[in-house]
C-alpha cells in the first residue's frame, strides 16, 4: 500500500510538472472513448478522456475539502468568515461588494468627520479617479462613443490582452496566459496598429457624416418654417371659400339623378315557358310523385315528402297553402263588375318579396290614404286581389298616376278574365245560372263557426251555388289574410264532412250536391292534411266502435249506411290508398273488411250495399294489388246466393254467408224469362239507401244487375291477384261454383261472356309454384383484427408515446445516472478517507517503531557500555 | 190521496193487531188490500204482511203442529189463546197463498216484493218451525214453502227471468240452494232448463262457502246433489243455444263441483261429434278430462284436425279454440306429419281469414314450426313443385302436408293490412328461436287493430293524394263509377 501511494504521489508529481499539452500528447495518458456511430458535424466532448489528470484533480479537490473537514472533525474552534454576506448564496457578488463598500463608508462616517467637506474623498468612475481622467483631456464625449464603446473595447481588450480571435475564447483562463499573449503581441504589432488606425479613421468619417446631416436638417427646418407660415394662413381661407359654393349645387335635380343611380334596375323576369317545357315539368313532377307513392307502398320510410313546396318564401305561413290550380280564382268585384283576377300563389310570393325589399312603410301608408279616398267600402275584398297593386313601388310622385293607370288596366283585365271564366264554364245554362247567381249570391262570406251556420249558409241553394259559396268562403278566409282564418277553415273542413254525411242520409240522398263539394273538400284537405286526417279518423273510429259494440251485443250488424260509404269513398279520394300504412286509409280499408265479414246479407238492398263496399275495396287495392280475403269471400258468397241447387256443395262458404237457410236464394231468378230483355245499366247509389222493387220483373232485373256487377268484380279481382302465389287456391271455391253449380245457360249473354273469361283467367294460372326458400343471407365475414400501427421514428430507444411519459422517462434516466454518480462519489470519498486514516495509522506505527527502536538502541548501547565496563573490570 | 190514506191505514192496522188481540179482525183489511188492483197498494200490503207475520212467528203466536179446520177450532173447546193462534195461522196460510199468486203478477215490483216476503217467511219458519218436531236439535227447513215458490217461479206461461235473477240472490244461501237442487232432481223437463239457466251461475262460489257448510250438510252430499241435478238436466235434448251456454261454463263452473267428473265423458264426446261451434266448445271440457282425469280419447287429433274449417276464424270462440289448440299442439312428442298437416291446413284457411284472426294464425304456425324443427321444410324447400296438399283429405297422415310448402304465407305478404304483411314477412328469413306469445293477440278485436292506426301520433306529414279529385265517383280505376251512378 505504501508503495502504491508513493507511486501515485510520484505520478502526481510528474503530472504537475508537465504541461497539459505534454500530457495530451502522451499516448499513455490518453484514453480514447470508442464511438458506435460516426455522426457528421457532431462535436463530441468526451471522445478523449484523461484518466490520470482527472484522478489527480479529484484527489486534490478531496484533499482541499474532505480532508480538511476530516481534520477539523471533533474540533471545537473554527474559523468563521464574518464578512458581510459571505455565506449568502442568494446575493449576487456585485451586490455583496456594493454593500460591503457602503458599510465600510458608513463606518468611516463618524462624528469627527461630520464637518469634513469632502476633501479627502476621491470621486471615481469605473474605479478610476476622475481627477486622473480629467488630466488626459480626451474629447471623445459625443453620444456615439457610448454605443461604440462596448464593441470597441471588447475588440480592443481582446487584441490588447492577447492573440486575436483565438484568445477571445480563452479570456477566462486568466493571468497565467498573459505572458504567452505577450509573446505573440510582438509578432502582430503591426496588425494591431493597423486596427487602431482603421478605427480612428472610421470615427472621423462618421463625424463628418453627422455634421453634414446636421447641416442639412437645419437647412430643412429653416425652409419648413418659412413655408409653414404660408400654409397656416392659407388653408382656412380655402375652406371658407369652397363651402358656400358647393351647397347650392345640391338641388333636386342632383338628388334625383343620384337616386336614379341607386334605384333598382328592372330585373329580367323569368322567361315564359314553352308548352313542351311545361309538359315536361308536369311529367317530371308526376314521376317524382309516383315514385314517392311507390316507395310508400312498399312500406319504406320516406325521407321528406316531395309534395312539399321546394321553395319557401319569407311570407309563407307554412300552412301548406299552395295555389297552383287553375280553378282557384280570386273573387271580388269592383265598381259593380266581376273581378276575377287569376292569381297564382307564386305571384303572391313574388309580390311579397318585392314589397319587402322596397320601402314598405312609406308606400303602404300612402297607399292606404289612396284607398281610403277611393274605395273605402271595398277594402276588405280588395285586399286579397290587389296586393300586387299595394306594394308595387313607393314613389310619391308617380304613385297616383300609376295607380290610376293600373286601375284602368285592371278593369280591362277584369272584364277580360270574367269573360274567360264565363267561357270556361261555357255551357249556356251555366252562364244563365251565373247571371242569376250574380244577382243573388254575395261575394264574401264569414266562415261558419258552428255546423248549423254552414247549414244555414248552404240551405236552399243549388249544388253549383253551394260549391261557389264554399269556394268563396274559403277564398275570403284564406289563412294569409288574417290570423284566425286558419282555424276557421280547419273547422270548416269538419263541418263540410258532416254536411256531406247529412246530405247522404237525406231521402232521397243529394248525391249531386256532394259531388259538387268534392273539389272544395280536396282543396281544403290539401291545405290542412293533418286536420283532414284527424276528422276522417274520428269518423272512421266512431263508426268502427259502433260496429264493434253492436257486434258484441247481437253478434251481427246491419250494413253501413250510405253516408259511411260516401265517407269511405271520400277517404280514398283525399288520401293515397296504396300506402303500406296510412293513418286514414288503412283504418278505412279495415272498416270495409269488417263490414264485409260481419254484416249478414238479408235483402237485395244489403247485396247492393255489399257490392258498393266491394267496389270500394277493389278501388282501394287496385293500385297496390294487395290481397283482401274478405273481398273474395264476399263475392263468392254473393255468387252462392245465385246458385239454385244448394245441396251437396263442393266448396265452403265463409261467414257471413251460410250454405243454406233464410235469404239463401236472394239472387236466384224467379222467372227465367226476365233475363231476355235485360240490359246492363248503372245502379244508382241510392239503392243502398232505399230500394223499392214492386214486381218480380223489377226484382229479377235488379238481381241480374247485381250478378253482373259481382261477376265483373270477380274478373277484376282475378286480374289483380293473378300474380299471387296461391292464386288457384284462393279462387278455387269461385271456380267450382262457377263451373259446376251456377247455371250459366239461363243468364243473359254479357254475363255468360264474363263467366267464361273468369274461368279462363283462373285456369290460366301456373300450376307449379316457385320454391319457398329463405332469403340468402350475406355470409358473416371473419373477424379481421386490423394491426395497430404505432409510429416508430427512432429505433432502439424506448419511448413513451405522450410528452408527459417521455418527460418522466427522461427524468428517471437522469435520476438513475445521478444516483449512480453520487454513489460512486461517496465510495470514492470513503475510500479516500480510509486511505487517509490508514496513512495516519501507518505513520503513527512507524513513529512508534522508530521510537521503540531508538529506545532499544539506547538501551543496547547502555547494556553494551555496562558490559564493556564489566569486562574491563574483569580484565583487571 | 187514497194511496196515502191506504198506506197509513194498513200500517196502523198492523200496529193495532200487534198491540192487542182485540183487533185481530183487522187482518182481513190488510188481506183485502193485498188483493187490490193497484200496484202500490199491493206493495204496501205485502210489506205490512211480512212485518206482521214475521213478528207473530217470532212471538210464536201462530199455531204449531197439525192445523185443525177453522170452524172446528171456533166451535171446539179450546182456550182463547189457542183459538187466536189457530185463527192467525189460517190467515197466514191464506196470505202465503195470495203471495204465491202474486208471483205471477204482471208488475215486476209486486213479484219481487212477494218473493222477498215469502223468503222472509221461509227464514222465519226455519228459525221457529211451525211443525211439531221431536228432534229439536236438528235443523228444520220449510221444504214445502220453498218447493211451492220454486214451482211458481218456473211456470211455463210467464216470463220470470227478472224474478229468477232475484231468486238467485237467495240461492247464495247454501241451505236454500241445497234444497232447491234436491227438489229439482224430480222436476219436469221444460222447467229444468229455465231453472238451470239461472242456477248455473249461482253455483260458481261453492268453494268459497265450503267452510261454512260444515254445520249444515257435508260437501260431498252437496256435490252429489249438484251432480245428480246436472246429469238429470243434460239427459234432455237441449236447444243449440242452451247447449252452447252449458258448454261454455262446463269446464270452470260445473266440472270442478262434481263428485265424479268422468260421468260427463259421454256428454262431452257426443258434443265433440256434433261438429262446428259446439265441437269447439266441447274441447274445453274434454281438455279438463284428458288433463286431470286421465281420459284417453282415440283419434283426438284427427278430429281436431277436422275441426279446422273456414268458419273457425269467424266464430265468437276463436280465442278459446286457439288457446286450447296451442296447448294440445305444444307437445314435442307429436309426429311431424301431424304438425305439418295442422300448419298447412291453418295456412290454407288463412286465405279466407280476417286480419285479426291472421294475427293469431301466423304466429301460431310459426310456433308449430319452431317446436318441431323438422317442419322447417314447410318454409324452406328449394325445389319447385305443384302443391301436393289435399285439402279434402280427412286423415292428417294422408294429406301430404309435409311434401308441400306454405305458399299461402307467402301470399299473405301481399295482405292489405300492414301488420299482417309484416308478420308474413317473417318466413323470408329463418325463424328466431324464441316462441311468440300468442295469448296477447288472442283477444284482439278489429277495432283495437284499427286504433293502432288511429291513435298513432304522427309527427311526419301525412301523405296526400296527388290526383286532384273533382268528382265523387272518380279515381281508383273507376270501379265504382262503372257500376253505380249518382242518381
Amino acid at each position: 500500500m505504501g508503495k502504491v501511494a508513493k507511486k501515485r504521489s510520484l505520478a502526481d508529481k510528474v503530472r504537475k510538472t508537465k504541461t497539459s499539452s505534454e500530457i495530451k500528447n502522451n499516448p499513455f495518458e490518453v484514453k480514447i472513448n470508442r464511438k458506435k456511430f460516426e455522426v457528421l458535424g457532431r462535436k463530441t466532448k468526451h471522445d478523449v478522456g484523461l484518466p490520470g489528470v482527472s484522478r489527480s484533480k479529484a484527489n486534490t479537490k478531496r484533499k482541499e475539502t474532505l480532508l480538511k473537514e476530516y481534520k477539523q472533525k471533533n474540533k471545537c474552534s473554527k474559523f468563521i468568515d464574518r464578512r458581510f454576506g459571505e455565506y449568502d448564496t442568494n446575493m449576487a457578488p456585485e451586490d455583496k461588494i456594493l454593500q460591503r463598500f457602503a458599510m465600510e463608508r458608513q463606518r468611516g462616517h463618524d462624528k469627527k468627520d461630520m464637518f469634513n467637506l469632502n476633501e479627502e474623498e476621491e470621486l471615481t468612475h469605473y474605479g478610476q479617479s476622475l481627477a486622473e481622467i480629467e488630466k488626459f483631456n480626451d474629447l471623445a464625449n459625443s453620444d456615439d462613443e457610448s454605443e461604440e464603446k462596448g464593441l470597441l473595447s471588447a475588440e480592443l481588450t481582446a487584441s490588447h490582452f492577447g492573440g486575436g480571435g483565438g484568445l477571445l475564447r480563452r479570456k477566462a483562463s486568466g493571468d497565467q496566459h498573459e505572458d504567452e499573449g505577450g509573446h505573440r503581441a510582438k509578432s502582430r504589432q503591426e496588425l494591431i496598429e493597423e486596427l487602431i488606425q482603421k478605427s480612428k479613421q472610421e470615427k472621423r468619417q462618421r463625424q463628418v457624416q453627422r455634421e453634414e446631416a446636421q447641416e442639412l436638417t437645419e437647412k430643412l427646418d429653416q425652409d419648413w418654417k418659412s413655408i409653414q407660415a404660408l400654409m397656416v394662413k392659407k388653408t382656412p381661407r380655402a375652406e371658407q371659400a369652397d363651402e358656400p359654393e358647393e351647397k347650392p349645387k345640391l338641388d333636386k335635380y342632383d338628388m334625383m339623378v343620384r337616386e336614379l343611380g341607386f334605384e333598382m334596375k328592372a330585373q329580367p323576369s323569368e322567361r315564359m315557358k314553352t308548352p313542351e317545357e311545361l309538359a315536361r315539368e308536369a311529367r317530371e313532377k308526376l314521376q317524382t310523385l309516383e315514385a314517392d307513392r311507390l316507395r310508400r307502398m312498399m312500406g319504406q320510410e320516406v325521407g321528406d315528402s316531395v309534395q312539399r313546396q321546394s321553395h319557401l318564401s319569407a311570407d309563407d305561413l307554412n300552412d301548406g297553402f299552395i295555389l297552383d290550380k287553375d280553378d282557384q280564382k280570386t273573387l271580388a268585384y269592383e265598381d259593380g263588375k266581376w273581378n276575377i283576377g287569376e292569381e297564382t300563389g307564386e305571384d303572391g310570393d313574388e309580390d311579397a318579396e318585392e314589397g319587402e325589399s322596397g320601402e314598405e312603410d312609406e308606400s303602404e301608408a300612402e297607399e292606404q290614404d289612396e284607398d281610403g279616398d277611393e274605395e273605402a267600402e271595398e277594402e276588405g275584398e280588395e285586399e286579397g286581389g290587389s296586393s300586387e297593386e299595394e306594394e308595387e313601388d313607393g314613389h310619391s310622385d308617380l304613385d297616383s298616376e300609376q295607380e290610376s293607370e293600373d286601375e284602368g288596366r285592371q278593369q280591362q283585365e277584369d272584364e277580360e278574365t270574367s269573360a274567360e271564366v264565363e267561357k270556361s264554364l261555357s255551357k249556356e245554362e251555366v252562364k244563365a245560372q251565373q247571371e242569376a247567381a250574380k244577382a243573388e249570391l254575395p261575394y264574401t262570406f264569414t266562415a261558419p263557426e258552428k255546423y248549423s251556420d254552414l247549414k244555414d249558409l248552404l240551405y236552399g241553394h243549388t249544388p253549383d251555388n253551394q260549391r261557389l259559396i264554399v269556394a268563396r268562403t274559403q277564398k275570403c278566409n284564406h289563412p294569409s289574410l288574417a290570423v284566425g282564418n286558419k282555424l276557421k277553415l280547419q273547422k270548416m273542413f269538419g263541418f263540410l264532412l258532416e254536411y256531406i254525411g247529412e246530405l247522404a242520409t237525406r231521402s232521397p240522398p243529394e248525391l249531386t250536391a256532394i259531388n259538387k263539394l268534392i273539389p272544395e273538400l280536396y282543396a281544403l284537405c290539401q291545405m290542412f292534411p293533418d286536420v283532414a286526417c284527424k276528422a276522417l279518423q274520428s269518423l272512421l273510429g266512431d263508426a268502427a266502435h259502433g260496429l264493434e259494440e253492436v257486434l258484441e251485443v247481437k253478434g251481427h250488424v246491419a250494413f253501413p249506411a250510405l253516408d259511411m260509404l260516401i265517407y269511405l269513398k271520400v277517404t280514398a279520394l283525399l288520401f293515397p290508398t296504396s300506402d303500406f300504412r296510412h293513418p286514414a286509409t288503412t283504418p278505412a280499408l279495415l272498416y270495409i273488411s269488417q263490414a264485409l265479414t260481419k254484416c249478414p246479407v238479408r235483402s237485395l238492398k244489403d247485396i247492393t250495399t255489399g257490392l258498393v263496399l266491394c267496389c270500394l275495396a277493389v278501388e282501394y287495392v287496385s293500385f297496390s294489388k294487395r290481397f283482401l280475403p274478405e273481398l273474395i269471400n264476399f263475392l263468392a258468397g254473393t255468387l252462392h246466393l245465385a246458385v239454385q241447387d244448394k245441396t251437396s256443395l263442393g266448396y265452403a262458404v265463409v261467414p257471413p254467408f251460410r250454405t243454406s237457410g233464410r235469404n239463401g236464394d236472394l239472387l236466384v231468378l224467379s222467372d227465367a224469362e226476365s233475363c231476355k230483355n235485360w240490359s246492363k245499366k248503372e245502379l244508382p247509389l241510392s239503392a243502398t239507401h232505399h230500394l223499392e222493387l214492386q214486381t218480380d220483373l223489377d226484382r229479377d232485373q235488379h238481381r241480374l244487375m247485381c250478378l253482373s256487377t259481382c261477376l265483373d268484380l270477380v274478373k277484376r279481382c282475378c286480374l289483380l291477384y293473378k300474380d299471387l302465389m296461391s292464386f288457384p287456391q284462393i279462387f278455387q271455391p269461385i271456380r267450382t261454383l262457377l263451373s259446376k253449380y251456377l247455371q250459366v245457360q239461363t243468364l243473359p249473354e254479357p254475363l255468360q261472356e264474363l263467366h267464361s273469361t273468369i274461368l279462363e283467367v283462373i285456369s290460366a294460372a301456373p300450376v307449379t309454384n316457385t320454391p319457398l326458400v329463405f332469403e340468402k343471407k350475406k355470409p358473416i365475414p371473419l373477424k379481421l383484427l386490423t394491426p395497430k400501427i404505432v409510429e416508430v421514428l427512432d429505433y432502439g430507444k424506448k419511448r413513451g408515446s405522450t410528452k408527459d411519459e417521455r418527460e418522466k422517462e427522461r427524468l428517471n434516466h437522469k435520476y438513475k445516472k445521478e444516483f449512480k454518480g453520487a454513489l460512486r462519489e461517496i465510495r470514492k470519498d470513503s475510500r479516500f478517507l480510509a486511505r487517509e486514516k490508514l496513512n495516519e495509522v501507518m505513520n503513527r506505527d512507524s513513529e512508534r517503531k522508530r521510537k521503540v527502536k531508538e529506545l532499544f538502541g539506547s538501551l543496547a548501547t547502555q547494556e553494551g557500555e555496562w558490559k564493556a565496563l564489566k569486562r574491563r573490570k574483569n580484565r583487571r | 190521496m187514497d194511496c196515502v190514506h191506504c198506506n197509513a191505514g194498513v200500517r196502523d192496522a198492523v200496529l193495532r193487531i200487534l198491540e192487542s188481540r182485540k183487533h185481530a179482525n183487522d187482518v182481513f183489511d190488510i188481506l183485502e188490500v193485498l188483493e187490490s188492483e193497484k200496484e202500490k197498494d199491493v206493495n204496501t200490503a205485502v210489506s205490512a204482511c211480512s212485518k206482521l207475520f214475521c213478528t207473530l212467528l217470532e212471538r210464536k203466536d201462530l199455531f204449531i203442529g197439525k192445523l185443525p179446520g177453522e170452524e172446528e177450532a171456533v166451535s171446539g173447546g179450546s182456550g182463547p189463546g189457542e183459538k187466536y193462534s189457530i185463527f192467525m195461522r189460517h190467515r197466514y196460510n191464506s196470505c202465503v197463498e195470495m203471495l204465491l199468486d202474486h208471483l205471477s203478477h204482471e208488475a215486476h215490483s209486486v213479484k219481487e216484493s212477494a218473493l222477498c216476503c215469502l223468503m222472509k217467511f221461509a227464514a222465519g219458519e226455519g228459525l221457529h218451525p211451525l211443525e211439531d218436531l221431536d228432534w229439536s236439535e236438528h235443523y228444520s227447513f220449510p221444504r214445502e214453502l220453498i218447493q211451492t215458490v220454486v214451482d211458481r217461479l218456473l211456470s211455463k206461461t210467464t216470463d220470470n227471468t227478472l224474478v229468477l235473477s232475484r231468486f238467485q240472490e237467495f240461492l247464495e244461501m247454501e241451505d236454500v240452494r241445497f234444497y232447491a237442487m234436491r227438489l229439482e232432481s224430480c222436476e219436469t223437463e221444460c222447467k229444468k232448463y229455465i231453472f238451470n239457466q239461472t242456477f248455473t251461475f249461482s253455483t260458481c262460489d261453492v268453494k268459497v262457502i265450503e267452510k261454512d257448510l260444515k254445520h249444515f250438510t257435508s260437501l260431498q252430499e252437496h256435490k252429489r246433489v249438484f251432480e245428480r241435478m246436472w246429469l238429470g238436466f243434460l239427459k234432455y235434448r237441449l236447444p243449440s243455444s242452451m247447449y252452447k251456454k252449458v258448454l261454455v261454463i262446463l269446464h270452470d263452473s260445473i266440472l270442478p263441483h262434481m263428485s265424479k267428473p268422468t260421468l260427463m265423458i259421454d256428454f262431452l264426446t257426443a258434443a265433440y261429434e256434433v261438429g262446428g261451434a259446439i265441437s269447439l266448445l266441447a274441447l274445453n271440457g274434454l281438455f279438463v278430462l284428458i288433463h286431470q282425469h286421465n281420459l284417453d280419447y282415440p283419434d283426438f287429433y284427427k278430429k281436431l284436425y277436422n275441426l279446422l274449417e273456414p268458419s273457425i276464424f269467424h266464430v265468437k270462440y276463436k280465442a278459446r279454440f286457439f288457446h286450447l289448440a296451442n296447448i294440445f299442439l305444444s307437445s314435442s312428442h307429436l309426429p311431424v306429419y301431424l304438425v305439418a298437416a295442422f300448419a298447412k291446413r291453418l295456412a290454407r284457411l288463412a286465405l279466407t281469414a280476417p286480419p285479426a284472426a291472421l294475427l293469431i294464425v301466423l304466429p301460431f304456425i310459426y310456433n308449430l314450426i319452431r317446436r318441431h324443427p323438422s317442419c322447417r321444410v314447410l318454409i324452406h324447400k328449394p325445389k319447385p313443385l305443384e302443391d301436393p296438399y289435399l285439402m279434402d283429405e280427412e286423415d292428417p297422415a294422408q294429406c301430404c302436408a309435409l311434401e308441400s310448402s306454405l305458399w299461402e304465407v307467402k301470399t299473405l305478404q301481399k295482405h292489405y293490412h300492414p301488420d299482417v304483411a309484416k308478420a308474413a314477412m317473417l318466413i323470408n328469413k329463418p325463424l328466431s328461436e324464441q316462441e311468440e306469445d300468442i295469448s296477447e293477440v288472442l283477444e284482439l278485436t278489429v277495432f283495437e287493430l284499427m286504433e293502432r292506426d288511429l291513435k298513432q301520433t304522427q309527427t311526419k306529414t301525412i301523405p296526400l293524394e296527388f290526383e286532384t279529385a273533382s268528382q265523387l265517383l272518380q279515381g281508383g280505376g273507376n270501379v265504382l263509377g262503372q257500376h253505380f251512378c249518382l242518381n
